[in-house]
C-alpha cells in the first residue's frame, strides 16, 4: 500500500510531471481570479481554441519546435482575439458572435492541417495534455512564464483591481485602463498556453477558471481569492497528477476533474455562499 | 439625521492635511478653501459627441468650490454626459473645461467621480475599506506600501461617512445609502474637491435620501464642489444652491431661486413636470 502510494515519487517523469503540474497550477490559479472578476471566462474558452491552429500553422511553417508553437499558439490567440473585435466594430455583431465564428472556423482548420501534417498521434496531447511527457526543457519554459506572469500581475495589482471594479473611475483616477486590458488578455493567453502541455488547449479554460471561481464562494477578500485560487489550483494540479497515477487515468483530465470536484464541494457546503447554506436561509 | 458630525475646520480638502492635531498642516497655503480660496470651475462652449451625435453642444458655465449644483434635464439631456466630460472620461470635441484655471486633465486627482449605483458591480469580492483604500492610489502610486498618513485618511473618510462598524463588510451587504456613501468615503480618502455624483438619489428609501442630502450639503459647506444629477423635483431646493438646467445645451445656470423656476423646467422639459413627481 505504501509502495503503491510512494511509487510515482520515484519516476523522474512522475516526479517532473507532479512539479510541473504545481507550477501551472499556481499561476493558472492566481490569473483565473482576473478571468472570473472579468466574467471573461467563455471569451477565454475561445482563446484557448484557438491555440490549435496557431500550433498546426507554426508546425507546418517552422516544424516542431518549443518555440515555433509557444510562437504560434500565441499570434493565432492574439489574431483571432483582435480578429473579432475588428469584425464587431466593423459590422453590427456583436464580438462574442464574431469571437465564435472565428475561433471554430480556426479550429476546423487546425485539426484538418494537423491530421494532413502526419503529427495526428500529437493531435491528442494537444488537445487534453500529456503532462507525462513533459521534458526539463518543458519544465523551465513553464518555470519563466510562471515567474514572468506572476510578476506581472502581482506588480499591476492595484491598477488591475481598480480596473476590473469599475474601468471608469479608475480611468478618472488615471489608470491606463485599456492598455492595462491588452495586457491582461496577453498574459492570459501566454498563461493558457503554459497549461497546453498539461491539460491541452481544450480543458486549459477549466484550470484557468475553476480555482478562483471556487474560492470566490468562499471569501469576500480581494487577496485571498488570488492567492487562495493560486493555492488550490497548484495544490489540487499536483494532487491530481498523483491521483492519475494511481488510478490510472490520463493526468489532464484528472486535473481538472479533481478541480471541478472541489468546486462542487464548495458549491454545496460553503460556509458563506453554498447552496446548504442559501437555501436554509430561505427556509427561515 | 446628520450622519457627517464634525468635519474638522483645520482639514484641507485640497491638499490632504489630514490631522486630528489642532494645528494645520498646511496652514496658509493659498489654494485651501479652508482659508476661503475659491477654485472656480469653468466650462466653457462645451462640445460632447457620442457616436457622431453631438450629446452636447454650447454648455457654458461657471461656479466654484463650496457651491453645491444640481443637474436638472429629461433623460437623454446629457446629465450623464457631462458629468463625465468633466471627470475626462469622454473626448471633449469642442470648447474647454476648466479646473483652477487649467484643463481639468491636469487634476484627475481632485476630480472624483461616482458612478450610477446600477453600474457597480455589487458582488465583487470587495470590502468597505478595500474600496476607500482605492482613493489612496493616486496618492501611492502602484507600488508603494500605504502609509499610516494614508491609513488615518481612509480611517477618517470611512468614519465620516459614518462606516465605521462597517469597513469588513463585503459592498453588497450594505443599504443603498451606505452604498452611495462607501464611494463618497472613497473620494473623501482621495481628497478630491470636487465630487461629481451620477443620480445619487436613485433607489434610496426615504432615510437614506435625508441622510445623502444632509452629507452633500456637509461636504459643500466644507469647501468641496458637489455637482450631482437629479430627478426628484421636490428636494432641489432644500439641497443645492445653483441649479443647470440641461437638454443638449444650458438652458439655465444660477442660483436655485432664480433658475429653478417653472418657466426654467417649462423650458427644459416642454412640459411642467407634475408637481410631488419624480421626472423620468
Amino acid at each position: 500500500m505504501i509502495d503503491w502510494l510512494l511509487e510515482p515519487f520515484q519516476q523522474p517523469f512522475n516526479q517532473r510531471a507532479v512539479l510541473a503540474a504545481l507550477l501551472i497550477g499556481l499561476t493558472n490559479g492566481y490569473a483565473s481570479a482576473f478571468v472570473v472578476l472579468r466574467k471573461s471566462a467563455l471569451k477565454v474558452g475561445s482563446l484557448s481554441h484557438a491555440l490549435l491552429p496557431g500550433i498546426a500553422v507554426a508546425i507546418l511553417v517552422a516544424g516542431l519546435h518549443d518555440w515555433s508553437v509557444f510562437l504560434g499558439s500565441l499570434f493565432a490567440a492574439l489574431l483571432i482575439g483582435l480578429g473579432s473585435l475588428a469584425v464587431s466594430r466593423g459590422s453590427r455583431l456583436d464580438q462574442d458572435s464574431a469571437l465564435a465564428i472565428l475561433y471554430t472556423a480556426a479550429f476546423s482548420g487546425g485539426i484538418i492541417l494537423l491530421r494532413r501534417l502526419g503529427v495526428a498521434q500529437e493531435m491528442e496531447a494537444w488537445l487534453f495534455g500529456n503532462i507525462m511527457g513533459l521534458r526539463n526543457s518543458d519544465l523551465w519554459t513553464n518555470y519563466w512564464i510562471s515567474c514572468g506572469a506572476l510578476t506581472i500581475l502581482t506588480s499591476l495589482h492595484r491598477p488591475l483591481l481598480m480596473t476590473l471594479f469599475d474601468a471608469e473611475v479608475a480611468a478618472t483616477l488615471g489608470v491606463p485602463v485599456r492598455a492595462l486590458n491588452y495586457l491582461l488578455l496577453a498574459v492570459l493567453i501566454v498563461v493558457l498556453i503554459s497549461s497546453l502541455q498539461a491539460v491541452g488547449c481544450m480543458l486549459a479554460l477549466g484550470l484557468l477558471v475553476t480555482p478562483a471561481a471556487t474560492v470566490y464562494l468562499l471569501t469576500d477578500s480581494t487577496n485571498a481569492l488570488f492567492w487562495g485560487g493560486s493555492l488550490l489550483g497548484g495544490l489540487t494540479s499536483a494532487f491530481a497528477v498523483l491521483v492519475g497515477w494511481w488510478l490510472n487515468i490520463e493526468q489532464g483530465p484528472a486535473i481538472v476533474l479533481v478541480l471541478g470536484a472541489v468546486f462542487l464541494m464548495v458549491f454545496l457546503f460553503s460556509p458563506k455562499y453554498g447552496l446548504l447554506r442559501r437555501a436554509r436561509g430561505l427556509s427561515r | 439625521m446628520r450622519l457627517v458630525k464634525g468635519i474638522s475646520r483645520n482639514y484641507c480638502v485640497t491638499h490632504g492635511a489630514i490631522t486630528d492635531s489642532q494645528t494645520m498642516t498646511y496652514p496658509t497655503h493659498e489654494s485651501c478653501a479652508h482659508c476661503g480660496h475659491h477654485h472656480e470651475l469653468r466650462v466653457e462652449n462645451l462640445r460632447v459627441c457620442y457616436r457622431r451625435v453631438d450629446a452636447l453642444q454650447d454648455v457654458s458655465f461657471a461656479t466654484s468650490c463650496g457651491a453645491c449644483v444640481a443637474l436638472i434635464g429629461p433623460n437623454g439631456a446629457g446629465k450623464s454626459t457631462l458629468l463625465k466630460a468633466v471627470a475626462g472620461l469622454l473626448p471633449v470635441a469642442g470648447g474647454r473645461i476648466l479646473w483652477r484655471g487649467t484643463k481639468v486633465a491636469k487634476w484627475s486627482r481632485e476630480i472624483a467621480y461616482l458612478p450610477q449605483r446600477e453600474n457597480v458591480d455589487w458582488q465583487f469580492p470587495i470590502t468597505v475599506r478595500g474600496v476607500v483604500r482605492m482613493g489612496r492610489y493616486p496618492q501611492t502610486g502602484w507600488w508603494r506600501p500605504l502609509a499610516p498618513a494614508d491609513e488615518a485618511a481612509i480611517d477618517r473618510a470611512i468614519e465620516l461617512m459614518g462606516l465605521a462598524d462597517l469597513g469588513q463588510r463585503q459592498i453588497s451587504q450594505l443599504s443603498g445609502g451606505q452604498q452611495q456613501r462607501v464611494f463618497l468615503a472613497r473620494a473623501l480618502a482621495q481628497e478630491a474637491h470636487v465630487l461629481l455624483l451620477d443620480e445619487p438619489f436613485t433607489g434610496l428609501d426615504r432615510n437614506s435620501k435625508q441622510a445623502l442630502a444632509a452629507t452633500l450639503r456637509d461636504l459643500t459647506e466644507e469647501g468641496r464642489l458637489v455637482i450631482a444629477s437629479h430627478h426628484d423635483m421636490d428636494t432641489v431646493r432644500d439641497i443645492y444652491d445653483e441649479v443647470l438646467l440641461l437638454h443638449r445645451r444650458a438652458i439655465a445656470f444660477g442660483p436655485v431661486a432664480e433658475v429653478f423656476t417653472e418657466a426654467g423646467l417649462a423650458a427644459t422639459f416642454g412640459v411642467r413636470p407634475a408637481a410631488g413627481k419624480e421626472v423620468a
